[in-house]
Formats: C-alpha cells, structure tokens, sequence
C-alpha cells in the first residue's frame, strides 16, 4: 500500500488488486472518524482517492488512513454478513469483519442476445450457453463509479469472461446495454458512446431522476444478474 | 418572487456549492467553477452557503425582475446596467419589479457570479441545483424565456453595500504539485517551462492547454482507472495536457502529471480561451 500526494487537498492510495480496493473503500466508508475528514472517497481500479475536507491537512489524513490488513483482502464478505455499517476506529486491532458490510443484493434480470456474445465465446473458448451462466453464475460486487451517473464498475466475476475492450469504441450504446471488459462488467445507464463487449441488455433502470436515490447500485451493493428468459 | 431571463449570449448556469461525496455512484462534485466569487456573492446578498446562483460566461445575460430581487454580481467584473444606468460589480444592487439588469463583457475573467438574495430555488438533484453539464444532470442552462423562482434561503440581514470587484491580471503562474503520475511522462518538466495558451475548445469539463505536448513514456501502456479532482493535469495520448475543471470525469484512465494547488483552483475558472497561462511547481 503506497500513499501518494494528489495535490494538495487529497492522497491517492494505490493497492495490488480491485479487491483490496474495495475492501479499504469499506473500511473508510465505515470509519466515522476518518469519514469526518474528508469530502469524498473516489475507489478506482487499483487506487482509492481520498479528497480531505477544506479544513483538514493532508497531514492529520495521511495519519489517519488505516493500514490495510490481509484479512482486508478478499472481496466477498459472507452473504449473512451484518447490514448495518460498524464504526471502526483505527488504530484497533484488526476484526476480520470490521468494515466489510452488504448494503444489498440487487438481482438484475438480462436478456442475453448482446451484439458481442458471440465474440466474447469465440475470446473465451466458451459457448454462448456458457458465457451467460458464467456470468449468472457469480455474485458482482460495485467496486467504483465513474464514466456516468449510475455506472458501477462491478468485479467478483468468473475470470474466464475476461475479455479486452473492443478495438474501436460504439458511437453510441443503447442504456440498459451489460457489457465485459476486462475485469469488469457493468450496466450503461443512459445512451452513449461505449467500447465494452456487449452480450446482453436489461430493462431495469440504473438511473433514475425522479427515484431517491437515483442510481440502482450503490458502493458495497452486490448483483445478481439472472438469465430473463430461462425466468419467465 | 422571480426573475426573468430577458437575454443569453453565452452558456448560463444555474451553480451551488455541488454534490460532494458522490463518486461511487459515479457522480462528482461539479458546482461553480470559481467558489470563492460564488461564496462572495451569497455572503454578501445575506444567503445560506450553498445557496444557488447563476454562472454566465463573458458577462452575456439580461435579466429583468418580476418584484423586488437583490443581487450582487461577483467574480468577472462585468460592467452592469440597470435600466441603462451604469453600476458597479460587487454592489448590492435593488432591483424594483421590471427593472433589467444586463451583463456586459469584463475586461478580465471569464465567470461572473449572479447572487440573488434568497438564492435560486430550481429543482435539486441528490441535494444540489449545480448543473453538471458533463453528467447531464442539475436544472437545464437557462434560456431567454426562463422565469427563475427566487427561494426562502437568506439567513442572515444585508449588512455591505459593497465588496471589491473581481480583478484577474494576465498571465497568471498556477502553482501545481508534481505527480502522481509524472513518471509516466518523460518531460514533466515541460509543464512548467512551457508557455501556454488556453485553447477555443476549454470548458467546465477542462481546461484545454495549446502551445506544447508533454509526451507519454509507453502510450500503449493503459493506466487503471483512478479518481480524479478539480485542477488535475491529465496528459492524454494526443500529448496536449487537459486540466480538469469542476465537471471532470469522476475517474479517468490517462496520467496526471500534476494538480494545480486548491488555492490557485479558482483562478483556472477565470481564464479565457487565448490567454496565456504558466504553471510552477508548488
């Protein structure tokens, strides 16, 4: 775990893996102390920025970040683990529960005939058939925003389904398209240009102006997309 | 209690202090470009801080009064008229019912700031009126037409009749701190020798820098995705930097080779396209 300075009102704090992104991501989420000082914590793939408030020096945070502990780095916190968020306060000896919480399970039903299914079996060796229950098969697990309101970045995927993004980016994707790329996969909420592989579609709204709160996923929420047609 | 929007010449926004606290649902702060002039305005028209305000650009707005409003105009000191009549930027101004306040261009800056006693009470979304003109979401530019309700947010009595105008010498030197990510660049150093320029295409998303490219070590190489804020120098494959304004993407995948200082953050908002601007290591 490597604290760089990211100007002077935040620290980056980059880590080995997506999972121990998001398990740090948590455990500030969960730390009021540490949550009281800062404006913002922005997970990315392998980093977590964590912007300070106007009134806090980068100082009191940078001492205030908690050392990650191993027991931090597995992603998928068991399914009966507790909904209410723990206060943990550093400096604590480490519980390997503390910070790690579900916030919910949210069930995302796909009509999987996505214009890139075929690719991804053809990229991954594996059939059309099995491409989908790879991907039904697996709890994902909101591990950062970005790009759009509502986007998550989900990761807890099969790792066959690891694919490159496509060699020339969409002009414009529909929303509700899902779509893999790399080790990640996600929902378009609204119409736009897009270079993930595409291999399937949803009619649920990831983001909604008039519902509170707007966006379907929230961080820590964990999605099961479920195959719509073997559900009717 | 509103306002009438008379005329628009340039992008007019309704602005507050944005949505901080939001990048894991992929939504980022945005809110006015230049917070200290956004601030200074509510402070002194007796608002609530966060109280929203318009944002014009180039002075290009008229706006006439449907009863009595108040409102003070801060930041790029647009010389102003009520009714014809001269007034001063940073002047508590009484507009009376049909009375037009009208926004020339300022001889420097870029954003002025139209506070309006009681603030501008347009439809919130997840708890601020900003327009993030990058996330599509906030209340829609405002248009000749719009009649804008004014809103129930003064808190504190009207207590200056003035406050110093905006004033933005040329050629500002922005102080930035290095990295995190000049290592990834191979003349980082260029950033600070280089004189720039702000190119035509420069918005609220970024800040467009000509006049010079910094080049990427390996541009094939692709950098994780990683958060991102307000002032960040992003070098993209194309070489030429891009500063990140209050709209930037949450996340972004290109190095930044810097970040301008919080102190010098609100100045990048003054800057015209065509004007030079230098940076200088913090």
């Amino acid at each position: 775990m490597t604290v760089l300075p990211y100007g002077d009102r935040a620290l980056l704090v980059e880590l080995d893996s997506v999972e121990a992104v998001v398990a740090l991501a948590d455990r500030v989420r969960a730390d009021r102390a540490l949550a009281d000082l800062l404006d913002d914590v922005v997970p990315g793939a392998r980093t977590v920025l964590l912007v300070a408030r106007p009134d806090v020096a980068l100082d009191r945070l940078r001492a205030a970040v908690p050392p990650l502990q191993p027991a931090d780095a597995p992603a998928d916190a068991p399914a009966d683990a507790p909904t209410d968020a723990p206060t943990v306060r550093h400096p604590e000896p480490p519980d390997p529960g503390a910070g790690r919480w579900v916030r919910r399970e949210v069930e995302v039903p796909v009509t999987y005939d996505g214009p890139d299914l075929a690719e991804v079996a053809r990229l991954t060796g594996l059939s059309e058939a099995e491409v989908v229950r790879a991907h039904t098969g697996t709890t994902w697990r909101v591990a950062f925003g970005g790009f759009a309101p509502g986007f998550a970045y989900l990761v807890g995927g099969d790792r066959r389904l690891e694919v490159p993004r496509r060699d020339s980016p969409r002009t414009s994707v529909p929303a509700g398209a899902v779509g893999l790329a790399g080790e990640f996969s996600g929902v378009y909420p609204r119409s736009s240009p897009g270079g993930w592989q595409l291999i399937g579609r949803t009619e649920v709204a990831m983001w909604d102006h008039d519902r509170e709160p707007p966006a379907l996923l929230g961080p820590g929420d964990r999605v099961r997309f479920v195959d719509a047609r073997e559900r009717r | 209690m509103s306002v009438l929007v008379v005329h628009r010449a340039e992008l007019v926004l309704v602005q507050d202090a944005g949505r901080p606290g939001r990048a894991a649902i992929g939504v980022g702060r945005s809110g006015a470009a230049d917070r200290a002039a956004y601030e200074l305005g509510n402070r002194v028209v007796g608002n609530r801080p966060g109280a929203a305000a318009l944002e014009t650009v180039l002075g290009g707005l008229e706006v006439e009064a449907a009863t009595t409003a108040w409102v003070c105009v801060t930041g790029a000191p647009a010389p102003l008229t009520v009714d014809g009549r001269p007034e001063q930027p940073g002047t508590v101004l009484a507009l009376r019912a049909g009375q037009r306040l009208r926004l020339g261009v300022p001889p420097s800056g870029l954003r002025s700031y139209v506070a309006v006693r009681g603030g501008i009470a347009a439809p919130a979304v997840l708890g601020s009126r900003s327009r993030d003109t990058l996330a599509g979401i906030g209340p829609d530019q405002v248009r000749p037409g719009d009649r804008l309700e004014i809103g129930a947010e003064a808190t504190e009595p009207l207590r200056v009749d003035a406050v110093p105008a905006g004033h933005y010498p040329a050629a500002p030197v922005l102080r930035v701190v290095r990295g995190p990510r000049d290592a990834w660049v191979a003349d980082a150093e260029r950033l600070v020798s280089a004189a720039w320029t702000v190119a035509p295409d420069s918005d609220r998303v970024g800040l467009r820098l000509a006049g010079g490219r910094l080049s990427v070590h390996d541009p094939g190489r692709q950098l994780p995705s990683e958060g991102a804020v307000r002032g960040a120098i992003q070098v993209p494959p194309s070489g030429e930097p891009v500063v990140f304004g209050p709209d930037h993407p949450v996340t972004g995948g290109y190095p930044v080779v810097g970040v301008v200082v919080e102190a010098d953050a609100d100045r990048l908002a003054q800057l015209r396209p065509g004007e030079p601007v230098r940076f200088r290591w913090a």
